[in-house]
């Protein structure tokens, strides 16, 4: 069963609401482009888990789609990457590229392994 | 300001209307692919997954660029920027998105993404500093 609309919109924007202010608060804390490869990667392993969680929609509206999406950014990713290249050139920039994607992407799978492991 | 409540009251409504903005894309581009290629896609079995978030994610590196060069508030900055913006934008549905599509498909899409994300995000820059002076 999905849900309604309204009620998609009040799950998924008040996951948001708060996945943007705890990214808020990581980013006060970590410093410049490693605070988004921090974010990225362990929003990708939280995705990871809820997304091998037997979780219904609402649940998964709340913390997949809300929370963990706004947690995580690719706007900031692809800004911070540009301006590696600029700034400090072509290497640093394929590096920051490069490096958001491994870890995020070990994190995902593990993330969902792991719960799909415990789950059964 | 950013480190104020006030600050984080910013963030989290810019952050409200971001997800919400994400989550419309996904569900209008889905339909709207359903619609245009009717019974097609049903080979496929469905509409591909990520064309929503590939769709959000370029739009809002595009917006993210022009607002970091040319806004001259905090408020708008963590409203809309922080807020608004970072959270229209996705990494880890991305991500989950590239898994979903499987090796190939997956790869391919990681590369049209970079691609296409790091160019609306340079374009930005450069439309926004222009803009600037």
């Amino acid at each position: 069963m999905s849900a309604s609309p309204l009620l998609a919109t009040a799950l998924v924007g008040g996951g948001g609401a708060l996945g943007a202010a705890a990214r808020h608060a990581v980013g006060l804390r970590v410093e410049g482009r490693r605070s988004v490869l921090t974010l990225n990667t362990l929003g990708s392993l939280a995705l990871g888990a809820v997304s091998a969680a037997p979780i219904g929609s609402t649940a998964t509206l709340l913390f997949g789609v809300g929370f963990c999406g706004a947690f995580t950014t690719f706007s900031s990713f692809a800004v911070g990457t540009v301006r590696a290249a600029s700034e400090t050139g072509p290497r640093a920039a394929a590096t920051l590229a490069a490096s958001n994607l491994t870890a995020a992407l070990a994190a995902f799978l593990f993330g969902s392994h792991l719960v799909a492991a415990v789950s059964v | 300001m950013e480190r104020t409540p006030y600050g984080f009251l910013l963030v989290a409504a810019g952050g409200f209307l971001g997800a919400v903005a994400r989550h419309a894309v996904d569900v209008g581009v889905d339909g709207a692919l359903a619609a245009a290629s009717g019974s097609r896609l049903a080979l496929l079995g469905g509409v591909p997954a990520g064309v929503g978030t590939l769709t959000a994610n370029v739009a809002g590196s595009f917006a993210l660029g022009v607002l970091l060069t040319c806004a001259s508030s905090d408020r708008l900055r963590l409203l809309v920027g922080t807020g608004a913006l970072s959270s229209f934008t996705t990494y880890s549905t991305f991500v989950a998105d590239a898994v979903a599509l499987g090796t190939v498909a997956g790869a391919g899409y990681v590369a049209v993404s970079y691609v296409t994300g790091f160019a609306a995000a340079a374009l930005g820059l450069a439309i926004g500093g222009s803009y600037r002076r």
